[in-house]
Parts: C-alpha cells; sequence; structure tokens
C-alpha cells in the first residue's frame, strides 16, 4: 500500500471515530488523530523517514503536534583554553533530555496560549523540561549549548512545523525523522487550542526500533558479547586469509 | 547505497567507507603500515563515535594483519620467538590500555588524550623518519655508502632475562621487547592503532633487528593483540561493529594489492620520506584541531557514565 493511500484510510478512520461518538458530550471527543505507521522499522537501508498524521476537531481552535523520543541524562561539556590548547573545563548533567523532539502547529505557538500553558505541556523548545541535576548560575549558557547541538545533530527542531488543515475539520502534518534518530519509545502528543487554553489532548505511542539483520547483530552483541568478539575477529581473519590466497599469484 | 550500522547507530554510504578502506589500504600496501592512524581519524571525522571508531579499527586490523603475516611468512621473515615474547608484552598491554580506556573515558577526558597521544606519537615518529630518510637520500646522492656493523649493542640490551633469537641472530634482554609489545598493545587498545608506525622503528632501532625480519614479525604480534583487543572491547565498551569491520576490510584488500604493486616501482628511500611527509601532515593536522577554538566550545555526551 503506497503512503498516500495509507494517509487517506487514515483520515476516513479518523472520520468515521468522530461521527461515531457524536452524540457523546463534546468535550471528550473534541479532537482525534492518528499516524499512519506506528512503527518505525530501522533495516539495513534505514535513511529517515517520514511520518504523516492525521485527525480531526470538532469546531475552530489550533491544532499543535509534539514528538518526543526516549529520554535520557546527558552530560555538555565546556572546553576552554588552557596552555594553548582547548580542554573540557567544565560540565552539566542534564537529567531528562528527549532523543528527538519535534514540533508543528496551525500557528506561530507564541500566539496560541500564554507561556506558562505552554510549558505545562512542553509545547516548544524553549518550554522542554530541561533541568539539571546540579544547577549553577550557568544554567542557561549550558541549556542554550545543548539546544544548538541537538539543533546541528537534526534531534531538535530549527523552526517549527505546519500542521496544514483539509477543508474545516480534517487536519494533516508530516513529521520527519533523520537517518541518526535514537531508537526507542516516542510519544505523539496532538493538542486542540482554544482560546488560550489546551481543550483536548490526545497522546498516541510510536515505537522506532531495528529490525531485520541490523536488531539481530546489536541483539547478538550485547547478549553473547564474548562469542560476538571471537566471531568478529573469526570472520575478520578468514577475510584476510582469503585476500592472501586470491592475491598469491601477484 | 546506504548502510545502516547497528553499534555505531548511523546510516553510512557503503561506496564511502569501501573507498575510505581501499585508500588507506593502499597506503598501507605502499608503505607496509598497518593505516591505524590514518584509519581512527577518517572514521571519526565521517561521523562514526570515537568510541566505535577504535572499536572497530582493532577488528578491521585483526584481517589486514592476517593477510600480511601470510605473505611475510611465505617468505620466511617472521621471527616467531621474538613475536611471542612481544605478543606477551602486546597482551599486558591491551589489558592495560582497555582499563586505562574505560577510566579515561569516565574522567571525561578520552577523546583529548587519544588526539595528544596521536601529536605526540606521529609528530617524534614522522620527525625521526623524516630526518632520517632526507639525510640518507643526500647520502646517496653524494655516493658514500657508509657499511654498519651488523647490529650495535646499547646498554638496554644487557637487561636480565637474555634470550637468543636465532632468526633474528640477537643475544638480548627480553625485558626490551616485552616493552615495546607492552605499549604496543596500549596502543591498539586507546589508539586503533596496530602500532606498526612506532614498533618497526623500535625494533629497528631498539633491539637492532635485521630490517627484513621486521614486518612479518611485528605483524605477527600485531595479529593476536588485535584479536585479542577486538573480543576485550566487544565484552566491556560494545564497540565494536563487525559491519564497518567488514566493509572497511574489502576495501583495504583491494586497496593494499595496488598499493603494494606500485610501492615496487618506487625506491626505499623515496618511500620513507613520502610516508614520513604524510606522518608529520596528519600530526599538524591534529594539533591544529586542538590549538584553534572549536566552532562550538559545548558538547554533548549521550549517556554520561554514572
Amino acid at each position: 500500500m503506497t503512503g498516500r493511500a495509507r494517509a487517506l484510510l487514515a483520515a476516513a478512520a479518523v472520520l468515521l471515530a468522530l461521527g461515531a461518538t457524536a452524540g457523546q458530550p463534546a468535550r471528550s471527543q473534541a479532537l482525534v488523530a492518528d499516524l499512519t505507521n506506528h512503527l518505525i522499522a530501522i533495516t539495513t537501508g534505514f535513511t529517515g523517514t517520514d511520518v504523516v498524521l492525521f485527525g480531526a476537531i470538532e469546531g475552530a481552535g489550533d491544532v499543535v503536534v509534539t514528538v518526543r523520543g526516549p529520554e535520557t541524562p546527558v552530560e555538555v561539556r565546556r572546553k576552554e583554553r588552557t596552555a594553548g590548547i582547548w580542554l573540557n573545563r567544565s560540565d552539566m548533567t542534564f537529567a531528562n533530555v528527549p532523543g528527538f523532539y519535534s514540533i508543528a502547529s496551525t500557528r506561530p505557538i507564541a500566539q496560541l496560549a500564554r507561556p506558562e500553558v505552554l510549558e505545562r505541556y512542553h509545547i516548544g523548545i524553549d518550554h522542554l523540561d530541561l533541568a539539571p541535576i546540579d544547577p549553577t548560575d550557568e544554567v542557561e549558557q549550558f541549556r542554550e549549548a545543548l539546544i544548538r547541538n541537538k539543533q546541528r545533530e537534526g534531534l531538535f527542531p530549527s523552526a517549527v512545523g505546519n500542521v496544514t488543515f483539509v477543508g474545516n475539520r480534517l487536519f494533516r502534518t508530516t513529521v520527519a525523522f533523520p537517518a541518526n534518530v535514537p531508537t526507542g519509545s516516542y510519544q505523539v502528543a496532538v493538542f486542540l487550542i482554544r482560546n488560550g487554553q489546551v481543550q483536548g489532548a490526545q497522546t498516541t505511542p510510536l515505537l522506532i526500533s531495528q529490525l531485520g539483520l541490523s536488531a539481530d547483530i546489536v541483539e547478538f552483541a550485547y547478549r553473547h558479547a564474548l562469542l560476538y568478539g571471537v566471531i568478529a575477529v573469526a570472520v575478520a581473519a578468514m577475510a584476510g586469509w582469503l585476500a592472501s590466497v586470491a592475491f598469491r599469484r601477484v | 547505497m546506504q548502510v545502516y550500522l547497528p553499534i555505531a547507530e548511523m546510516s553510512v554510504n557503503a561506496l564511502v567507507i569501501l573507498a575510505l578502506g581501499g585508500m588507506v589500504g593502499f597506503l598501507s600496501g605502499l608503505f607496509g603500515v598497518g593505516g591505524g592512524f590514518l584509519m581512527t581519524p577518517l572514521l571519526i571525522f565521517v561521523g562514526v563515535p570515537p568510541a566505535v571508531a577504535v572499536g572497530t579499527q582493532s577488528n578491521q586490523l585483526v584481517g589486514a594483519s592476517v593477510t600480511g603475516v601470510i605473505g611475510h611468512w611465505r617468505r620466511g621473515n617472521v621471527d616467531f620467538r621474538m613475536g611471542m615474547v612481544l605478543l606477551v608484552g602486546g597482551l599486558m598491554g591491551s589489558l592495560v590500555g582497555v582499563w586505562l580506556f574505560r577510566v579515561l573515558r569516565r574522567a571525561g577526558h578520552i577523546d583529548l588524550v587519544i588526539s595528544l597521544l596521536y601529536v605526540i606519537l606521529l609528530g617524534v615518529v614522522g620527525g625521526l623518519m623524516l630526518a632520517e630518510s632526507v639525510s640518507a637520500l643526500l647520502r646517496q646522492r653524494r655516493k658514500t655508502a657508509v657499511r654498519r656493523k651488523l647490529h650495535q649493542h646499547i646498554w638496554l640490551h644487557g637487561l636480565p632475562l637474555k634470550m637468543r633469537f636465532h632468526k633474528s641472530r640477537l643475544y638480548i634482554s627480553a625485558v626490551v621487547p616485552l616493552a615495546i609489545g607492552v605499549l604496543g598493545g596500549m596502543a591498539v587498545a586507546i589508539l586503533g592503532v596496530g602500532g606498526g608506525f612506532f614498533m618497526v622503528p623500535a625494533m629497528i632501532y631498539l633491539l637492532g633487528m635485521p630490517t627484513a625480519m621486521v614486518p612479518g614479525t611485528s605483524l605477527f604480534q600485531i595479529t593476536f593483540t588485535t584479536a585479542a583487543v577486538t573480543v576485550l572491547q566487544a565484552m566491556t565498551n560494545h564497540t565494536v561493529d563487525a559491519m564497518l569491520a567488514l566493509l572497511l576490510l574489502i576495501g583495504g584488500v583491494v586497496g593494499a594489492q595496488f598499493g603494494t604493486r606500485f610501492g615496487v616501482s618506487l625506491r626505499g628511500e623515496q618511500m620513507r620520506a613520502l610516508l614520513a611527509l604524510l606522518v608529520v601532515g596528519v600530526c599538524i593536522k591534529l594539533f591544529v584541531d586542538l590549538a584553534i577554538q572549536p566552532d562550538d566550545v559545548y558538547s554533548l555526551v549521550m549517556s554520561p557514565p554514572s
């Protein structure tokens, strides 16, 4: 099935879901959304991928979509010139840094709600809960450096993406995952914002995982580390021996 | 052709990796060195995490040195007794090296130590080689061939544990080759190089081995130390990417054959001078990288050691 056909089907499913529950209290199904794909398989030929998110809202309002990757601690290090050489002299560790973050919105997010509201739902890179374990008075510099480095790796967005309306109720957006995207469980959150308040929210899980040969290699490398090392050596030695046989008469 | 490297967790162009392997293989075939000192910085430059570059490089070196050692063995140019002594040192050195690697990584200075060691080693070795080959070229021009003794005895050879090495026609203390082996093993673990570029001069000038015996014997030692380090790295740091190693190996094997053939048409002194220039060039590049201000003085480490 092509991506386009899948997206259309998803859109149809979303509309059906919205219609089926039309008789119940409006607030709970003010927002329905789904992804065209809940599993991104990283195989040997993986070069990044796009996932389409489709949804529908009841009535007017703005839609914001955020994608958060698995959280890990990240250490930010700063180099200083010492005896003519640039050395790592100070560092700060941030506890819960999403390995990937992206955001898309129907309008610039600053126009949608007050910073406190955006802060509460972690909407926008300036409102992520990036808290250092041992804060000093240089937190801001380190936090900016963290975001800047993540942006350079393509794992944090440099700009807010577009959520576009198809008709009045139906919206769509495309989330682009780069080739270096970390594996793990992702949370895709969709917010309906009206009059400066979040009126509805829905989170959908998304799994990014290595599959096939490359996944087997990783699992083997960790579970049977000794055997993996021995086999890696044997394969290399075999290749070296084959080469010496092949080029013997040269 | 994109290939996803499972351990490095990144997507690379297989043709780029094959070309890198081929290029370094060509140089190693030409000069008779492993080429690790070029390959590790190049891999890091392509975006492979330094730890994975070092771990994978040791795996690739196993294959490359097996090819080399078989070739030298067929010509009878391997001193197995000397090789075993070097190997014992090499295994001790690689254990220390893998341990040191972990300690330095925890302290956050592994990248600096790797770069500084490269600068010092390449600077000293490259400088000595350059001076030696330039004076050899000059001497040749004056056509005053100086006949040297078989080898000169220095105080190091008089240390305890004297051993006889028939093939190399040496009777010297085993402590010296053992120490050279230890340094070689540490170089494999910390720098991801075979160590040939400083073991070879050490074996010629410190041990006084016949020059023809040196490459085969050092390759014999390198084969087993790199194998040991690969297994140790796979077990302790999980930094051996077999897919990457295989791609490098395929490129390297083909490149080395062309290098060897091309090398026949070059004179020994010219070749040594070229290699010296290459070594000094890499050294200067690494030093400049340390001395000039980086684009961003901040950097990230994904999973800080606990």
